[in-house]
């Protein structure tokens, strides 16, 4: 019983398998759900955003962004042990009004996700998770992360 | 894999918009995922009105209305009309919940409602739960022992008893698992909040004996580690279960039995 419990879903699992192995009893189960050309539902576009979603996905986006981030960073000291003309050309750039939005930005980014990282510590040890305590984690994140920010201008 | 749009065969299209009924005067509009797997169409939002002063406060009594007054091809679940049987889970007004449990005084302007996200459909509000309920039986749902059977039944003392609160009182709507990015992302491998707050209820079960291969059964990059606390699952179980602290506690004995 339990065998072949598993066997249904280690072979449903294995998706990307399934159509290169002959159809067989114990898969058949699986291989049966896209019958008949049925449609996906909709899913991104129709689910209302959450407070608990929205936070979680921006600490992806800004961890995501600083990767970037960094590597105009990287890009500059690198222009700037190659030489004075590639120097120049980095420098510019990051000084321009565009090179400041992304470096402001980055600033906001790096305390976002730093207090993302604060809130999943927080969570790994099986605290804060009910929805009002992690609704309540997200609000500091997003109030915490712009003050920061602003005190990090502040101070530079 | 990531697939942000639907495929061309799943896009939405706006359907017919069916007559109001006479002489109504307190009218709610309701939109409608349809999709009838015997016209080869893609799927369409169709909108209907219906006459609440002769309508149950429900959004099942509005679905049930429509089917019996309106059009009676339109097609769902329901079965228990109070939350317990888990039937008529949908998506309405953006989040997962029971149809039967939800008031229509809940929604503000046109109630929009549409499938279980992210599965395939067999027809309307239908979603396939083949593959959730796999993976349910997948974890073992059951007690699984070794010592010998007692001569009458498995004691349980009223605290170890007590654990078991918050994960016996599952309805297996599916509401959580298709709110869940993760599910939708990785459905195929990642159990999904389901069956991993059932998982919990048997890892937890003070009679139980296969604690050990449960855990082995749930370390997997994808199976439990997929879940990132995105907690869109217990913001929406019409049930008021919490899967996202079931799925933190696993991973705190997954830790617990190495250290």
């Amino acid at each position: 019983m339990r065998d072949s419990a598993l066997n249904i879903v280690q072979i449903g699992c294995d998706c990307s398998h399934a159509a290169e192995r002959p159809a067989t009893e114990g898969n058949r189960v699986m291989a049966d759900v896209n019958r008949g050309n049925r449609p996906l539902s909709p899913h991104l576009t129709i689910y209302r955003p959450q407070m608990t979603s929205m936070t979680s996905i921006f600490v992806r986006i800004t961890g995501n962004a600083l990767i970037v981030a960094a590597l105009m960073i990287v890009w500059w000291f690198a222009a700037a042990a190659t030489g004075p003309e590639a120097f120049a050309t980095a420098d510019a750039f990051l000084r321009s009004w565009f090179g400041d939005l992304v470096l402001f930005l980055s600033v906001w980014a790096m305390w976002y996700h730093l207090l993302g990282g604060v809130r999943h510590l927080i969570w790994d040890t099986g605290r804060m998770l009910k929805v009002e305590q992690a609704e309540t984690l997200g609000l500091v994140m997003i109030i915490g992360s712009v003050l920061m920010t602003i005190f990090t201008i502040i101070v530079t | 894999m990531v697939q942000l749009t639907l495929p061309k065969n799943s896009r939405m299209v706006t359907g017919k918009t069916w007559p109001k009924p006479e002489g109504a005067t307190n009218l709610r509009t309701v939109k409608i995922y349809r999709w009838n797997p015997d016209d080869g169409k893609n799927p369409s939002v169709d909108t209907y009105f219906v006459d609440m002063d002769t309508c149950g406060p429900m959004v099942l009594d509005a679905l049930i209305k429509i089917k019996n007054e309106i059009d009676p091809t339109l097609t769902f679940r329901r079965s228990c009309r109070e939350g317990i049987c888990g039937s008529c889970a949908m998506n309405i007004d953006g989040i997962n919940t029971l149809a039967c449990i939800y008031g229509m005084d809940e929604v503000k302007g046109d109630i929009k409602i549409y499938p279980l996200p992210h599965m395939p459909v067999i027809k309307d509000l239908i979603p396939d739960l083949t593959h959730f309920y796999a993976q349910h039986a997948s974890i073992m749902p059951w007690l699984e022992t070794k010592t010998n059977t007692p001569a009458k039944e498995w004691k349980q003392s009223i605290e170890d008893r007590e654990k078991l609160d918050g994960g016996y009182e599952c309805v297996m709507c599916a509401c959580c698992s298709t709110s869940c990015p993760s599910y939708w992302w990785n459905g195929d491998r990642y159990l999904g909040p389901a069956a991993l707050l059932a998982a919990h209820r048997w890892l937890v079960d003070s009679r139980d004996e296969a604690t050990g291969e449960r855990l082995d059964n749930l370390e997997d990059p994808f199976k439990l580690y997929r879940c990132h606390t995105i907690m869109n699952c217990a913001k929406t179980c019409p049930k008021g279960l919490n899967p996202a602290k079931a799925i933190s506690e696993i991973k705190q004995m997954m830790v617990e039995r190495v250290v």
